[in-house]
């Protein structure tokens, strides 16, 4: 899966998200379940915005300091008998883990969920080279098996199908009898991966977080999928954004307590995997030989940039779950693997904004990204600095014309004066009961779903003025 | 207490009487209001459309119309807020900067105003109404406004409060979002109305007059039976019980 969605233009895919009632009841419903146990989970544990404060002043840190920190940890994890990659380019990600495979005669690689490796489109270089990938995330799996229907959300990539849609699926897809009943699916999507997994030579995975000081990676998981793909097979590649790393387990425990808290208002999640190079001497399992893929693909032009902060998202998707866009537009309707309002902001980032440019637009900028985002990232404040970027780079339009006017008339008191005096009878032929039901320009957009108010005859500074003669008069 | 009221643009052409009711009640608890006529846009559209730019004038125009004023009061949340983006709008011009950060120190909504300043809640209004209130995005989050509406109307004699379901989702206005997003910026409205009605209240009421815009002009078009008001008006009435 690559990081863009389908080829439909913005507004289809728009379009088709608003048609779908069932989609759009499941991401409902799920804001709303995930919203309370957010909540319930900050309360819980207290002091909330001191946390926040400390997991912005520790990623913050680690971002100015990543350089050092990425050294400290290839350094680590190669005494500790791993070999690590650093990836200038998805190209450069997806070769290196082609040859790994290659030279280990690879068949069937296991994987357990894992974005950027959904990013740079891994699982099409491997199927090329005749391998067979299985997600072994339970979402991811439906997913894949529902033929390679996109993610629509980043932490729960299958959100936009409700369980009888998915019980479908593997009715169609796998010859599956029994009801829409969450245990029996999940019961029968297990015994089918616990073959995968016993069959695997390869296991891939993601890294929510590496700690630098002892070369370790660390898997937040519910379903244990993580453990079984990195105890089993006797290889194991771990694909990393470069961005995700801490530099002590100080640190880890600070991220830990707010992604699993912030994704899914948990305390812990059941599974917390930390992972030090290959299996020791002494050791039962594990893989024989470990690789760290470290991916950088487009994120380093960010450092230095205005755009730096947007490097400290830990993918909790807390963001996502407020979103009121998301809400009703869905995953898939903003073209990228990486949806919501920290995908509007790194999509473009990552892809361009010929790509996603219209992705910064499809906002409100009604902050409530800003404020869900455990480590503070000015989100809506991001979403701003892209619309700047992308007019500045823009020649002459006529919405800037309509902006230069706009500047001229707040600028000047005569021409605010003239114009916001004539504005009622400008509007007349457009009036009706006091209200403007359609009329030219941004008023047509405006009045295609709304009306709009009449402006009044007499205007409040009118009002005031007259007041302050008849006071002076009297 | 001398106040100068920041009436807004919305305010000043579409909703004079939000102005009006600001004035009287400002006045009932002995303020005295003044109205520097020098005032437009806060620049918000253009601001949040992007066009930084050429919304720095608007911001030096409203910098410097209210230099003098000891408090400015607004009727709306996000264009009181706006006053918190000028002090970057202006990074080479370090005296427009603390221009910015001391007008900002004396800004607030009316709601604000009155509960953290004036120390009022009780202003003697009586409203027979079954009525919601409508969060507005900006108002909580960026200023931190958050209980001093509800407190106001709490004291409102004969009005029948009902807390709005999903008070926290924004109603789809955002400024030009509005009409660029159009099909998105309705389903979120009409989610809001939706809300609205299942409270069972007959009257929504509002603190930030472009939320009320959207809203109030959806309702229109569908032909809801729901008033809608600015608090402001709200606290003006007195209806004998």
């Amino acid at each position: 899966m690559p990081m863009r969605i389908g080829a439909d233009p913005f507004k289809d895919r728009v379009e088709k998200g608003l048609n779908d009632a069932f989609m759009r009841n499941s991401v409902r419903s799920a804001q709303e379940r995930l919203y309370g146990k957010r909540l319930d989970a900050a309360e819980e544990l207290g002091s909330w915005e001191d946390w926040r404060n400390l997991g912005e002043e520790i990623r913050s840190h680690t971002l100015e300091n990543l350089d050092y920190y990425l050294y400290e940890l290839s350094e680590k994890m190669e005494e500790n008998g791993g070999h690590v990659y650093f990836a200038k380019t998805a190209e450069d990600a997806n070769h290196y883990i082609q040859e790994v495979v290659k030279r280990k005669n690879g068949k069937k690689i296991i994987k357990s969920k894992s974005m950027v490796t959904e990013e740079i489109s891994m699982n099409e270089a491997l199927e090329s080279l005749g391998c067979e990938v299985i997600e072994s995330d339970l979402g991811e799996y439906i997913l894949q098996i529902d033929d390679h229907d996109p993610p629509s959300h980043i932490v729960v990539p299958a959100l936009h199908k409700n369980k009888s849609q998915i019980r479908d699926v593997f009715k169609e897809k796998l010859g599956y009898l029994n009801t829409d009943k969450p245990e029996e699916l999940t019961l029968f999507a297990r015994e089918k991966l616990r073959e995968e997994f016993l069959s695997a030579d390869i296991g891939i995975t993601g890294c929510n977080f590496a700690v630098a000081e002892s070369g370790t990676i660390t898997l937040v998981t519910n379903e244990g999928n993580a453990r079984l793909a990195t105890t089993l097979p006797q290889t194991q590649i771990t694909v990393m954004g470069m961005e995700r790393i801490v530099p002590t387990w100080e640190e880890l425990d600070v991220m830990i307590s707010l992604l699993s808290r912030s994704a899914v208002g948990q305390k812990l999640t059941t599974y917390v995997t930390a992972l030090t190079g290959p299996k020791a001497t002494l050791e039962g399992d594990g893989p024989e030989e470990f690789h760290l893929v470290i991916v950088d693909n487009g994120r380093s032009n960010m450092i230095g940039t205005k755009f730096q902060e947007a490097l400290h998202c830990i993918r909790c998707a807390a963001c996502i779950n407020v979103c009121p866009v998301y809400r009703h537009v869905g995953g898939h309707g903003y073209g990228s693997i990486y949806p919501g309002p920290i995908g509007a902001v790194i999509s473009p980032l990552l892809g361009g904004y010929e790509e996603y440019g219209e992705l910064p637009f499809a906002s409100t900028l009604c902050a409530a990204c800003t404020d869900a985002c455990p480590v503070k990232i000015p989100l809506h404040e991001l979403l701003n600095k892209h619309r700047k970027k992308m007019i500045e780079g823009k020649g002459l339009t006529a919405e800037k014309i309509a902006m230069r006017g706009f500047q001229y008339g707040t600028t000047l008191p005569i021409l605010y004066q003239v114009g916001t005096k004539l504005a009622p009878f400008l509007s007349l032929p457009f009036q009706t009961n006091g209200f403007l039901t359609k009329g030219p320009g941004p008023l047509k957009a405006w009045t295609t779903i709304r009306d709009m108010p009449a402006p009044n005859n007499e205007r409040f500074r009118d009002w005031f003025q007259k007041r302050q003669k008849e006071d002076l008069g009297e | 207490m001398n106040v100068s009221l920041f009436i807004t643009c919305l305010g000043d052409i579409f909703y004079p009487n939000v102005g009006k009711s600001v004035v009287e009640v400002l006045e009932r608890l002995g303020c005295e209001v003044d109205f520097p006529y020098s005032q437009t846009c806060c620049g918000q559209p253009a601001y949040n459309s992007g066009y930084h730019g050429e919304t720095r004038e608007a911001a030096r125009r409203m910098i410097n119309t209210f230099e003098n004023s000891s408090y400015v009061v607004g009727p709306s949340g996000s264009c009181v807020a706006m006053f918190s983006e000028y002090e970057e709008l202006f990074h080479n011009e370090p005296e427009m900067q603390r221009k910015a950060r001391s007008l900002k120190e004396r800004s607030y909504e009316f709601t604000q105003f009155l509960v953290d300043v004036l120390n009022v809640t009780n202003v003697g209004a009586s409203f027979n109404a079954t009525a919601t209130y409508h969060k507005s995005c900006h108002m909580t989050r960026l200023l931190g406004v958050n209980d001093a509406p509800e407190a106001l109307l709490s004291e409102v004699d004969g009005l029948s409060y009902r807390k709005l379901p999903n008070c926290e989702n924004c109603c789809g206005f955002g400024g030009t979002f509005s009409v660029k997003m159009e099909a998105i910026s309705k389903e979120m409205v009409d989610e809001k109305i939706n809300n609205i009605q299942s409270t069972g209240a007959d009257l929504l009421i509002g603190a930030d007059s472009g939320c009320l815009m959207n809203i109030g002009g959806r309702i229109n078009r569908l032909q809801k039976p729901v008033k809608v008001m600015h608090i402001a008006e709200v606290l003006t009435q007195r209806e004998v019980k």
